[in-house]
């Protein structure tokens, strides 16, 4: 009879739990289901159709835009133009935030100045940082421009964004401008991380401040630098803001990315149906690059 | 002797390459101070320029004379509108994602329940989701729900979108409030909803801050949905409002450097006031991985 009671009341806590649980759970999950995993599935819906985004009449055309994707060259096209700018964030913002912080470690407080200064572009927006570099790298009054006028004493126009090879590096060079501080700030904490009782013996050991940061500091990094890789590695997949207000992916789609791509399909020319099949793509090809690069280098979870 | 001599030169030199290492370090570190300011450098200076002066003085040169009507102007042409609009939907975004996240957390973190780890794995999973991927059904729902073009319709996607990472963060955050507390709590008669509000939220105030910090900056910034989901003037955010300025001023760069000087204005206002704690939470995304 007691140990009946005892059962009864076990489960009325196992139940009251879950009531709990549901209650507290409800909002969160509701909205992550109305706002994230509805759309991706129904992305996937509308990849079945034709249709403009505004009509009623949707016509049905079943893989036919999946075809269309797997030769339309455009998109494949900036889908290497993602991999381009892939390859150059991490191999620009990554090792350069990982000397500036690297300087900032090694010269400590007196060096906070730089740090600071160092920090700002990371401030600004992605949008006003397009903004700022369309006027700051036009030919006409920009500063690159006036810059190499000045220089040669006769006028110069230098255009970094209106040409064919230039734009896409130059978008690059952009990036750079805004990410490296993020990753100088995330070494900055990694260095902060390790324990200072590791840097006082290997200087007892008589290790000078290279030796220290090259054989020990680097090598104890390794776990951050691989999450600033899959980081910058899924950000440059899903570049929009700053090429969208800065380049819209011209001249010529010479800096189209993915995610121009689909918006301009969807947004202007209104050919939601094949839009919804970019993003489709988009999302396989991204899970795909992560997934594979979680497996090569086995990043440790971070979840 | 001689040993001793050899110590104190190798000890001289060594000290000669390290002051050397830093002069090069020192030179290195100015021309990035240079590369990083000449664009704020740039944005200022001709903000305060007559649309014609920008060309016939340099860009360069100070301006000459300076010249304030610009921000006269962006101001009377509804900048604070603009900016306004942008407070509102962050502000209920923010408290709305906050009580939502804490909420899930809650159970995620201190009950135990058979679909704890299902719902948690979940909910982390969809952090790697790009939004671009939402954009066309998220347009498709706020019109048929008739959002379409109203603030309204950025509030759902902007608080869904940071749940995942600050239910995550905040998870964590709640595993390391010790259990005693709230056992306590328990016998003193509080039920898990006082728990929640009367301990567990409190306590949470830290964990809260940064990703009020790390979201609000996401969300002032927000470009994507906020362009595809509103289309009147009236009605627009502030990211948006660069774009509409360039619309209406295409030719004069001047004042399009002023909005961008004003836009930009509140987050360096932030970043002096609270440095370290706005740094950490701009970092928070760190964990997205």
């Amino acid at each position: 009879m007691k140990k009946n009671n005892n059962m009864g009341l076990a489960q009325a806590k196992a139940k009251s739990t879950a009531i709990a649980a549901t209650v507290f759970l409800f909002p969160a999950l509701l909205l992550i289901g109305i706002f994230i995993v509805y759309p991706v599935i129904d992305t996937f819906v509308i990849s079945g159709y034709k249709w403009n985004g505004i009509s009623a009449d949707k016509v049905f055309v079943g893989l036919e835009n999946w075809k269309t994707l797997l030769h339309d060259e455009m998109f494949w096209k900036s889908f290497k133009h993602n991999l381009i700018v892939m390859v150059f964030s991490i191999v620009l913002q990554i090792p350069l935030g990982m000397l500036l912080a690297t300087f900032l470690d090694a010269g400590g407080k007196k060096f906070n100045f730089f740090k600071i200064i160092w920090f700002l572009p990371y401030l600004m927006s992605s949008v006003a940082i397009a903004f700022l570099f369309v006027y700051a790298l036009a030919t006409n009054g920009g500063m690159v421009s006036s810059f190499a006028s000045i220089i040669q004493g006769k006028k110069v126009t230098i255009d970094l964004l209106g040409t064919a090879p230039n734009a896409l590096y130059t978008v690059i060079g952009v990036m750079a401008w805004q990410f490296t501080p993020f990753y100088m700030v995330y070494f900055i904490a990694g260095y902060g991380n390790i324990d200072t009782t590791i840097y006082e013996a290997a200087i007892i050991d008589g290790a000078t401040r290279w030796q220290y940061i090259k054989n020990i500091a680097i090598p104890l990094l390794g776990p951050i630098f691989k999450t600033a890789c899959i980081m910058s590695l899924i950000g440059s997949l899903k570049y929009f803001d700053m090429i969208w207000n800065m380049t819209q992916g011209g001249p010529a789609g010479t800096t189209e990315l993915m995610a121009t791509y689909m918006y301009k399909l969807s947004f202007q020319q209104f050919s939601m149906g094949y839009g919804s099949t970019v993003a489709a793509g988009m999302f396989i090809l991204i899970t795909a690059i992560a997934l594979i690069f979680n497996k090569v280098f086995k990043v440790k979870e971070v979840y | 002797m001689a040993r001793n001599n050899t110590t104190s030169a190798d000890y001289r030199s060594s000290k000669i390459k390290s002051k050397i290492a830093w002069a090069i370090a020192i030179f290195f570190a100015c021309i990035m101070l240079v590369l990083t300011l000449t664009p704020f450098f740039f944005m200022i200076m001709n903000s305060f320029r007559k649309q014609f002066d920008m060309l016939q003085q340099g860009v360069f040169h100070l301006p000459h004379p300076w010249y304030f009507d610009n921000y006269i102007n962006v101001v009377k042409n509804g900048f604070f509108g603009y900016f306004l609009r942008s407070v509102i939907v962050v502000g209920i975004s923010l408290v709305l994602m906050l009580i939502i996240s804490a909420f899930a957390a809650y159970p995620l973190s201190r009950m135990n329940f058979k679909l704890n780890p299902l719902i948690y794995a979940t909910i982390v999973a969809m952090m790697s989701v790009p939004m671009h991927v939402t954009l066309i059904p998220i347009f498709k729902l706020t019109t048929a729900i008739g959002f379409y073009d109203s603030l309204k319709a950025l509030i759902g996607p902007y608080v869904a979108f940071a749940l995942p990472m600050s239910v995550f963060i905040l998870t964590a955050f709640m595993k390391t409030i010790p259990k005693e507390i709230e056992e306590s709590a328990e016998i003193d008669g509080c039920n898990r909803y006082q728990n929640f509000f009367k301990i567990i939220l409190p306590l949470s105030k830290s964990g809260l801050s940064t990703l009020a910090i790390y979201n609000g900056v996401a969300m002032w910034n927000e470009f994507a949905f906020a362009n595809t989901l509103l289309i009147t003037p009236a009605k627009k955010t502030l990211p948006l409002a660069l774009g509409q300025f360039k619309g209406e001023h295409s030719l004069d760069i001047p004042i399009i450097l002023a909005v961008l000087t004003l836009s930009v204005l509140p987050m360096i206002i932030l970043f002096i006031v609270f440095q370290d704690k706005l740094v950490k939470g701009m970092m928070a995304g760190a964990v997205k991985g």
